[in-house]
């Protein structure tokens, strides 16, 4: 058994496996499946500071190797999660990360100083990059100076560890690495979906209520990869890598190419034990490479 | 921690399409299977091509707990259901089950009317078992383009009176299901409807309910990533907000739904 502990600023995680926002829930949704405990971690279903309904229906379109979701962060609010949720979930042993969005910097503000104080939320996941919203999300994650804003007014008021969701929908995502990172952030985690249309031919309408929706699965590896790598060679913050994981071998390459800890996302729709099964074959990985530390595989590609 | 969902490899089998894009395919579990209530539904992972990335929900048809037996009726409409069509008996494909909320079966109801059509009608067998137990009449009404649509009428009949109405008249009534004489004023006397089919057959169902007052349950096929609660894509209107088709529902009361504010 190799040791798969690693650590993200001043968070210990048991492995170096978590699972994406949007695609687990709130973590509780899977008891039937599986013991959430052997997690590293899980982030939950995107929180806003007040109750959203979403996008209207069609919110999904299959795609080859993928999917595209155009859901609109419908949640409950920030205040449904903490007097409701939280209670029901708090005593999983498994780190618990909240994510959150806004339509404008205070609404951010307002819901990352509610989480303060969840002593089992020990780090929250910055949302500027969802792709689904007409006001906030990916306007704020697109160009430097509107993410360096909304993140350092995070950084204020919130005192544990600040995690950054980028967006992919960017020309340059190293750039946008770099300013968060130089305006406060502790970690970044990267890719969010990619944005993305699909039609119908018969119909000549778009198959989403909204036209554009992510892109998400396998489709998009080699895009959250590349990222991934460019990323890790401009920040000196850890990153957690996202993108199309679907099995152990995916999850290791993105460690290889600089991920500290890696997000199952889309995977856990089709294979809700997934996240499980990518603990165990990562561990098998390191013993038969005679590696002990998954440690010695961050960031370890050779050129 | 107790898992009360089955998630397993299942080996086909019985795969038959008895007609034109009409398939019935039969799994054997390796565990046995939990209680099974009328409205379930399955999520199949077909994975034969990159096309079908995500698992397909299906309605579970019937369960033979003793032989650990679980099937399904399923029409071919699209890439997934297509490729499940061509899985041949002794394949293996992964299932999740029981999914999503179930019929309400009252045995206060004395009489009670089931409309459907197409693959719809594939949770009608759990449901009049479940009726006949309780005592309550039940009487199907299922519908068709033609004759060749219209199947599982034999076993239906097990379990009340089937009648049928066809939009070419190749079999029973002439007309939609909603044309049948059975609605007409002297001959409707029921306590409740349930309905699966179309969403406009399900939507005029709803409405006659609604006219006369007495309550419908529909079964609702929104698409779905998931199929447990957490992709939140196949949200359904309701009077408390959207609503999770897999798991608030597929069943929901006509009167929650903002189908006739």
């Amino acid at each position: 058994m190799a040791d798969l502990r690693i650590n993200i600023h001043q968070l210990h995680f048991k492995n170096p496996v978590t699972t994406a926002s949007g695609t687990f829930g709130f973590g509780e949704e899977y008891d039937d499946f599986m013991d959430l405990d052997l997690l590293g971690g899980f982030f939950t279903k995107g929180l806003t500071l007040k109750n959203r309904e979403g996008n209207d229906y069609p919110r999904m379109a299959e795609t080859a190797s993928g999917m595209l979701n155009a859901v609109g962060l419908q949640n409950k609010g920030i205040d449904y999660f903490i007097n409701g949720t939280y209670p029901r979930i708090k005593d999983y042993d498994t780190h618990i990360i909240a994510n959150i969005n806004g339509s404008t910097i205070e609404e951010y503000v307002e819901v990352a100083e509610k989480l303060n104080e969840l002593e089992k939320v020990p780090a929250i996941e910055l949302n500027i990059s969802c792709p689904n919203v007409k006001e906030g999300g990916m306007l704020f994650g697109t160009s430097c100076p509107s993410a360096v804003a909304v993140t350092q007014a995070i950084r204020e008021v919130y005192k544990k560890t600040l995690i950054v969701k980028l967006s992919p929908n960017v020309t340059d995502i190293a750039e946008i690495a770099k300013a968060v990172e130089g305006a406060g952030a502790d970690a970044v985690s990267l890719i969010n979906t990619l944005l993305g249309m699909a039609v119908n031919a018969e119909t000549r309408k778009p198959v989403l209520s909204t036209v554009t929706g992510g892109l998400s699965g396998p489709a998009i590896k080699p895009v959250a990869l590349r990222m991934v790598w460019q990323v890790f060679n401009a920040v000196n913050v850890p990153v957690f890598g996202i993108g199309g994981i679907m099995s152990a071998t995916d999850a290791i390459e993105f460690m290889l190419a600089g991920a500290s800890a890696i997000q199952v996302g889309t995977a856990s729709f089709i294979d809700p034990q997934i996240s499980i099964k990518i603990i165990d074959g990562i561990n098998q990985y390191l013993d038969k490479n005679g590696i002990k530390s998954v440690n010695e595989i961050i960031g370890a590609l050779e050129i | 921690m107790p898992m009360t969902k089955v998630i397993a490899d299942h080996e086909i089998v019985d795969i038959r399409i008895p007609a034109n894009g009409h398939l019935f395919v039969t799994l054997k579990s390796p565990v046995d299977i939990p209680t099974v209530f009328p409205g379930n539904f399955a999520e199949l992972h077909i994975a034969k091509s990159p096309e079908v990335f995500l698992r397909r929900p299906f309605g579970i048809l019937d369960v033979d707990y003793e032989k650990r037996l679980i099937s399904f009726y399923v029409k071919i409409v699209g890439k997934g259901t297509r490729e499940l069509a061509k899985s041949k008996q002794g394949e293996k494909l992964n299932v999740i089950y029981p999914l999503g909320n179930s019929f309400t079966v009252s045995e206060k109801d004395k009489e009670v009317l089931i409309v459907g059509g197409g693959s719809g009608i594939a949770t009608f067998i759990l449901l009049g078992k479940s009726l006949k137990q309780n005592n309550v009449k039940a009487t199907y009404l299922i519908g068709g383009r033609a004759k060749e649509d219209i199947l599982l009428t034999n076993e239906l009949k097990k379990f009340g009176q089937v009648l049928i109405s066809t939009e070419d008249g190749s079999l029973g009534e002439k007309g939609f299901v909603t044309d049948h004489s059975i609605f007409k004023p002297g001959n409707f006397g029921f306590d409740k409807i349930y309905t699966c089919g179309p969403e406009p057959m399900m939507k005029a169902v709803g409405e006659i309910a609604h006219k006369h007052k007495i309550e419908c349950e529909v079964s609702l096929e929104n698409m779905m990533a998931c199929g447990f609660g957490v992709c939140l894509c196949c949200v359904t209107e309701t009077k408390d907000g959207n609503q999770r088709v897999c798991m608030e529902g597929p069943v929901f009361n006509t009167g929650t739904l903002q189908w006739f504010s």
